[in-house]
């Protein structure tokens, strides 16, 4: 038999809990709508800085209002094509919902690249999900997703093309934990100002990116001091524009222009 | 109760009974988002307001708190306010809150936040409990702020993200010290700041806890 201490402590518990939680999840659900806008803003701003379309302090407006230009499109990978809309709809995926990255987690729309994983990400997801900036029906930047593993951290980030889909517009990323000061210069603008106007292929090589000073015509500097850090943006940049990446898609636009 | 209660309530945690640096309690967050000023800021107001909240609401129903799950009940109070400053920050401060991403939630581990509510809400009225809060939330925030102008400065030759010593990599002359970047570095700051401190606060100096032994004499060995 419980007595009447028992009580009064078990009555306490619950109605701390009960309260608590009601306000938790009271304040999470009300501010659920702010916090979507914020990552989808954060998304763009990413997309837009990678293009070089960002100019520091514009609002919130301003950036959806470039970001409008956009259009996304997923990608299917193996095939090089862009998913129709039938193929969408066989495949379940929403285009705006879709995260490629939560993708690779899932086994029926991945594949493990266990034994060959130059950029470290573990698995590679079947469609990838990439945004297009079209002039009069005619490409003029598309934004490709990128991956891979540097030192400490996954980097995340964007590689963007031009028109002609292999002089680059820029490189940027917008997620790593690299050592600040060393690997950390990924972010550093000097830096990222090396990639505008490289080749994405030259003489049927991808970019890469040199140990210290570039010494071949295509390839971008190294970070000095941060030598893991380069090693691993050299492996995922070129593992993305590589065969099992978007080199048939890029192939096949390329060849039907 | 009189004004100049809540006065020594508020003020005392800062340099007198500073948590951080007498007491020696939140130093993990101290070390992680020191890298940069506005990041430390913000931690600053959050751990201050969920100390003063946390304080405040603790005290308001330490009568009706069994003592045998006191400590439970602490931190679902603590945890609950936490989340409700975390969601608030990715609402409204995102950029923020990415820069600060594990480390409110971690708010919740943090000894200030708990020592303070054992220590004095369990005991005190609600609203010196708040200042108390206040009171100690400043005081981590002056180490904090410390450190990370400290860290930022020269560690990456910005303030606030302005380059105040412009770094070799952009063109200057200051050639930035990475390892401040790096958390051992808050470990010397800090332990520099608890020195400083403690030679002009010459009461909070601690009776050293043991004698070194006298060197043994060597008398044939000459």
């Amino acid at each position: 038999m419980l007595n009447k201490e028992s009580i009064r402590t078990i009555t306490v518990a619950f109605v701390i809990c009960l309260v608590c939680s009601v306000i938790v999840s009271f304040v999470a659900v009300a501010l659920k709508p702010e916090q979507i806008a914020n990552k989808l803003l954060d998304r763009n701003k990413n997309i837009l800085q990678a293009a070089g379309l960002y100019q520091d302090g514009m609002s919130a407006n301003e950036v959806n209002d470039v970001f409008a230009k956009f259009e996304a499109k997923i990608v299917d990978l193996k095939k090089g094509t862009f998913l129709t809309d039938e193929e969408l709809a066989a495949a379940n995926i929403n285009v705006d919902a879709f995260d490629q990255y939560a993708a690779a987690k899932d086994p029926s729309i991945s594949e493990s690249l266990k034994g060959n994983d130059p950029a470290g990400i573990g698995r590679l997801p079947n469609y990838a999900k990439v945004y297009l900036k079209k002039d009069n029906g005619k490409i003029e930047l598309m934004v490709l997703p990128i991956n891979g593993y540097g030192l400490w951290s996954m980097l995340y980030g964007f590689v963007v093309l031009k028109s002609d889909l292999n002089t680059i517009a820029g490189l940027g990323f917008y997620a790593h934990a690299e050592t600040p000061g060393l690997g950390g210069e990924v972010d550093n603008p000097k830096w990222k100002a090396l990639w505008p106007g490289k080749f994405a292929y030259k003489d049927g090589k991808e970019i890469s990116v040199a140990k210290g000073k570039a010494t071949q015509p295509n390839q971008v500097d190294g970070l000095s001091g941060a030598t893991l850090t380069t090693k691993g943006v050299d492996n995922l940049v070129q593992f993305w524009l590589g065969d099992r990446g978007f080199k048939p898609l890029l192939t096949k636009l390329k060849g039907g222009a | 109760m009189s004004d100049g209660k809540i006065k020594t309530v508020v003020t005392e945690p800062i340099f007198g009974q500073n948590p951080i640096a007498l007491q020696v309690l939140g130093i993990c967050s101290a070390l992680a988002v020191t890298t940069s000023l506005s990041t430390a800021l913000v931690m600053c107001v959050a751990l201050t307001v969920v100390t003063a909240f946390s304080n405040f609401f603790i005290s308001l129903i330490r009568n009706f708190i069994p003592s045998s799950i006191r400590i439970i009940v602490q931190m679902t109070i603590i945890a609950s306010l936490v989340i409700v400053v975390d969601q608030i920050l990715q609402a409204y401060a995102y950029d923020v809150s990415k820069s600060l991403s594990v480390f409110v939630g971690l708010i919740i581990t943090n000894c200030i936040v708990m020592g303070r509510a054992e220590a004095y809400a369990m005991g005190n009225p609600p609203i010196p409990s708040f200042f108390d809060g206040i009171g100690n939330g400043l005081g981590y925030s002056a180490v904090l702020i410390f450190v990370a102008i400290i860290r930022e400065l020269f560690g990456a030759g910005t303030l606030f993200g302005i380059p105040v010593l412009t770094t070799i990599e952009n063109g200057g002359w200051y050639q930035a010290n990475g390892l401040l970047l790096l958390p051992p570095s808050s470990f010397f700051i800090i332990g520099g700041f608890i020195w400083l401190l403690r030679s002009f606060k010459t009461d909070q100096q601690e009776a050293p806890e043991f004698k070194m032994a006298p060197n043994s004499k060597h008398l044939e060995a000459h």
